[in-house]
């Protein structure tokens, strides 16, 4: 396992994996107990301050913030792992056909990339949602057919350029198979590209799943959410700005953790980047 | 080993690139294919092994060793590649992967064709980078292309061509990007290879300077056509073609300029 060592020797991979590493904790954790039920209401305690009690303090209604945020990383993993499983799925697939068949599939799915390119993702997200109603479902088809679609334009991209190399030409030269080809000079080289996006996805896929419940079109009032409980803070933002500091935090530190962590594996993977140890 | 090859025409979007070429190629012979960019030698080449781009139309016949193999199913063309025919490009810079050490990439064929094990493909690579001369070739197996200098990677790129002992060679202006000093040792190292194996070579270039180290016999190209052919010797001294003359100047000038 290089690639894991060489991960954890950059800092900022390192970082990002440990985060990462951590919500999955909690998100497994949280699924049995959660220090206070995230769901229970105390009125009498309305926006209590931090406190050992409250770490994040409480809400508007007396619910737990820091309960609530540390029950919330489930559905945010939820959606960035099956949106990320969806959209590799999707990528894959279209950019595949749309790069190694005959020229003339080569090129409908070309045009079919562009078409779907043209819909932003938030519109497949509201048209789905109008007839199947707001849920999480809605949020993981929506977001992973739209980076799907933009992770298949890149590597499509990618493939034909890997495809005309020289590198390619010299390995068929010598007698190197289509299969062989594919599975040790293309998906290798293509690899890289395809790893810093669907990071992007996955992390863009959990801002959407924010920002879609935050609108109304994702988790149901029964499901902890971050962008769920932004928007019900927001409209006290400006008496009790601390309380918003916390899921935005979580929304954040988790967005930039995806996409470091896409970038320090690119950057495992390559060996021209590798940190030099030995020297010879 | 033999390779005849007749009237070999190549139409890429209608235009003829290679216009009924014909040469062959005896047991241990080497011979030059020269002439200007763009005069269809790389192409030629490429199509010899079934390598020409999709869109290309050739027609015409390849006989190696009495077998014709142009039109062979790909199956049967990658089978030829690399035991019978080795080929090396022009741009070692280009053409090794560069995710893969320099041990996997010559051990490749061996892995695939002769279904060696890991150890025995790493020892058969260590061989064939020594045959080359890659300096050190125990550690050398183990280091990325971009460790490796131009002139290195050439070799690597010959002992990948060499590894399966082809009784063909095709090099493709395999000096071009290297420099002065650097061009005379792989020269040298190609002609110390073909001699030891008994390899016939082709080799394309647009350098007569280069191609009178290595070759004896020459088909000078111009525009797809086999312009003129014969003794290098011959072609130096007295040039018949505008376009011999012209390459026969540029060698000169070379020489004097390198002198």
């Amino acid at each position: 396992m290089t690639w894991l060592r060489e991960l954890f020797r950059r800092p900022a991979g390192a970082a990002a994996s440990v985060w990462l590493l951590l919500l999955v904790v909690s998100a497994i954790v949280s699924s049995f107990w959660t220090p206070i039920d995230p769901f229970t209401t105390d009125p009498y305690h309305a926006w209590a301050a931090p406190s050992p009690k409250h770490l994040f303090g409480t809400d508007g209604i007396g619910r737990d913030i820091f309960s609530y945020v540390f029950a919330a990383t489930r559905t945010s993993l939820l959606v960035a792992v099956s949106a990320g499983v969806l959209a590799s799925l999707v990528g894959i697939g279209l950019s595949a056909f749309g790069s190694l068949t005959s020229r003339w599939v080569r090129d409908s799915i070309a045009v079919l990339i562009d078409i779907l390119i043209a819909f932003p993702t938030i519109l497949i997200a509201m048209l789905l949602a109008s007839i199947l109603g707001g849920s999480l479902f809605v949020v993981v088809v929506a977001t992973g057919i739209g980076y799907g679609v933009n992770i298949a334009r890149v590597s499509r991209a990618e493939i034909r350029r890997v495809r005309r190399t020289d590198y390619v030409l010299a390995a068929r030269a010598s007698g190197v198979g289509p299969g062989g080809i594919l599975l040790r000079h293309l998906l290798p080289n293509v690899a890289p590209t395809f790893i810093v996006q669907l990071s992007l996805a996955m992390a863009t896929s959990i801002l959407a799943e924010a920002g879609l419940s935050y609108l109304g079109y994702g988790a149901s009032a029964q499901t902890a959410s971050w962008g769920r409980l932004l928007n019900d803070l927001q409209n006290y933002i400006s008496i009790h700005p601390l309380s918003v500091v916390w899921p935005g935090l979580a929304i954040t530190l988790t967005v930039l953790a995806f996409n470091l962590l896409g970038d320090g594996l690119r950057d495992a993977t390559d060996p021209r980047l590798r940190v030099r140890r030995r020297t010879r | 080993m033999t390779l005849d090859v007749t009237s070999l025409t190549i139409d890429i979007g209608g235009s003829r690139v290679v216009d009924d070429l014909s040469f062959s190629v005896a047991d241990g012979e080497r011979l030059g294919l020269i002439g200007e960019s763009g005069s269809g030698k790389s192409l030629s080449i490429l199509a010899l092994i079934g390598l020409a781009p999709d869109e290309a139309t050739i027609t015409g016949s390849v006989v190696l060793d009495g077998t014709e193999i142009l039109g062979l199913p790909e199956r049967a063309l990658a089978r030829i590649r690399g035991s019978r025919i080795g080929s090396v490009f022009q741009d070692p810079l280009t053409s090794l992967n560069p995710l893969h050490t320099i041990g996997r990439q010559i051990a490749e064929p061996f892995r695939l064709h002769d279904k060696l094990g890991k150890g025995d493909a790493r020892a058969r690579a260590v061989e064939a980078a020594r045959e080359v001369g890659l300096p050190d070739p125990e550690h050398v197996v183990d280091l990325f292309p971009h460790q490796l200098s131009g002139g290195q990677r050439q070799r690597v790129g010959i002992a990948i061509a060499i590894a399966r002992r082809p009784t063909l060679l095709l090099a493709d202006e395999p000096t071009t990007a290297l420099d002065v000093t650097t061009q005379a040792e792989i020269l040298e190292l190609f002609r110390r290879l073909t001699d030891e194996h008994g390899m016939s070579l082709v080799f394309v270039t647009h350098d007569l300077a280069v191609l009178a180290q290595i070759t004896s016999e020459v088909v000078v190209l111009s525009h797809g056509r086999a312009v003129e052919r014969g003794a290098v010797s011959r072609i130096l001294a007295s040039p018949v073609d505008p376009v011999t003359q012209g390459l026969v100047r540029a060698a000169r000038e070379t020489t004097w300029s390198a002198s």
